[in-house]
């Protein structure tokens, strides 16, 4: 098990090569689906002027962000009415989705690991290579457990995209993960997709 | 007529906090065949504690607590219109127990409902009158990582050589399983809906995801057919999340519909391995509380 504590310096992120297990600790931000898209839109492209809270929301998220992790997660919170939140359930979401977005983002903000589930494809892999970062693969449907090592919600942005997809900032300790893409242009889910379509041919041959 | 908020508040909670034994016990299985050490059985051994805890603790076992679908058998005399509002009501302060996270998204506005009630499609209730005096509710919570990789193919196939026989239902399957690779959250539990329409056809292979995994169809050629899609489902070599192993997916559940001359649909739905299906039986003034969806 390699222990990892955010920001990851470029050799740390060097040094981590696919099928590494890894133990994640310190601050991270969950995005999703909506949150990729206000990214992308408002600050990357810049196709949509910054509105209400934008410029302050991404002030306080861009130090989390640089060097950091962005989580895909849609999480269950509890304390919703006090504002005590407290993560319940909190399992990776699938990470294809924000395939079109994620290298652009990656590189605006120097994002250096991505953690979701089900992995990424080329435009990822290649600013994994670049920054360099890593695509870490957290257990799907795990949510109990993961969210039992998120220490301390720190803050949420956006929560006016609901609580799946809202933008939480959290503290964790010991989040477990595997390394499926690396920052030397391996990804396991392109093996096992090669590998499964081989699979595939002979059992469609008979 | 009772009111049936509150046991409906259970079976929701139990659904979304604890596995059914038999789906528990077949990854407990899959976790033994994969090799020591290997991330397949590292993710095997993270989700069987998560199991464990979220048990313990009564918090949904993933955060995608899905679509709620309701499958509803009552005998005459009972109302819809006021189960429905007890179903609806029941998943209202669910949601705000955290058994479910609010889930309901206007498709145009984006706008989340935030307590889990939607149109009259969300939470999806189905009612069917029966006979005798036993009420069933059937709740299956069906997340959309696996939702996303459901499919349905028209035979015949050309690209996939699958003619309108079980020979192409196998093909396509196949074809299904090697699509979702990972995606799915495997290893995962297959319906399949043999024939039917594009509409009844998905729901029918919903339905058969409630089927108990250790059950054997009654149909001999469908019988065959399940033992054959697991073990070669399983030949692909995908794994857990993908991660390539030896179970990718842990059961296979046919069924058949009637389906137009002209049509021949094979629909697969994916369910994630976090298969959270419950009933409730109303029988008088008793309620129970099954892990096993059988008449």
């Amino acid at each position: 098990m390699i222990e990892l504590t955010f920001p990851l310096s470029d050799a740390a992120v060097r040094e981590l090569k696919v099928g590494d297990p890894v133990a994640l600790h310190g601050m991270m931000v969950t995005g999703r689906d909506a949150a990729h898209k206000w990214l992308i839109d408002t600050f990357v492209r810049k196709t949509r002027p910054p509105q209400g809270d934008d410029a302050l929301a991404i002030e306080a998220l861009k130090p989390i962000l640089a060097g950091g992790a962005i989580y895909h997660c849609g999480p269950v919170v509890a304390g919703l009415d006090t504002k005590q939140y407290r993560f319940v359930a909190a399992g990776p979401t699938t990470s294809i989705r924000e395939e079109p977005y994620q290298g652009d983002v990656m590189q605006h903000f120097g994002i250096r690991a991505v953690i979701g589930k089900g992995g990424m494809a080329d435009r990822t892999l290649a600013a994994c290579q670049s920054i360099p970062a890593v695509y870490l693969h957290a257990i799907g449907g795990a949510a109990t457990l993961i969210a039992q090592t998120v220490t301390r919600v720190a803050a949420v942005y956006k929560l006016e995209f609901g609580v799946p997809e809202a933008l939480w900032v959290i503290e964790v300790k010991a989040f477990p993960a595997v390394v499926t893409m690396d920052s030397h242009g391996h990804s396991l889910h392109a093996e096992v997709e090669a590998q499964s379509r081989a699979a595939l041919d002979r059992l469609l041959k008979a | 007529m009772r009111d049936l908020t509150n046991d409906i508040l259970e079976l929701v909670r139990r659904t979304s906090t604890d596995l059914p034994p038999d789906i528990e016990q077949a990854l407990d299985q899959a976790r033994d065949r994969e090799a020591p050490g290997s991330a397949a059985r590292g993710a095997l051994d993270t989700i069987l504690e998560n199991v464990t805890m979220a048990r313990r603790d009564s918090y949904p076992i993933c955060q995608d607590t899905g679509t709620p679908i309701f499958i509803v058998r009552h005998p005459a005399g009972w109302s819809t219109r006021a189960l429905r509002g007890q179903i609806r009501e029941a998943i209202a302060q669910a949601t705000k127990k955290a058994y479910l996270r609010p889930n309901a998204v206007h498709s145009l506005t984006g706008k989340n409902s935030g307590n889990n009630l939607g149109d009259d499609a969300f939470p999806m209730i189905h009612f069917e009158e029966v006979e005798g005096e036993t009420l069933t509710i059937d709740l299956l919570l069906k997340g959309g990582g696996s939702e996303n990789v459901c499919t349905q193919y028209s035979l015949p196939h050309t690209g996939l050589g699958a003619d309108r026989d079980l020979e192409g239902v196998r093909r396509v399957v196949l074809d299904a399983v090697h699509q979702a690779q990972g995606q799915g959250c495997a290893p995962g539990v297959l319906g399949i809906a043999i024939g039917g329409d594009r509409g009844s056809a998905y729901m029918a292979s919903k339905e058969a995801l409630l089927r108990p995994l250790d059950d054997v169809n009654p149909d001999p050629a469908l019988a065959e057919l399940e033992v054959r899609l697991l073990r070669e489902a399983n030949e692909l070599g995908i794994g857990p999340m993908g991660f390539g192993g030896r179970t990718t997916v842990f059961g296979v559940k046919a069924c058949t519909l009637h389906r137009l001359p002209a049509s021949f649909f094979v629909t697969i739905a994916y369910m994630c391995w976090a298969c959270r299906r419950r009933r409730m039986i109303v029988e008088g003034e008793t309620v129970r509380y099954s892990d096993r969806s059988e008449p």
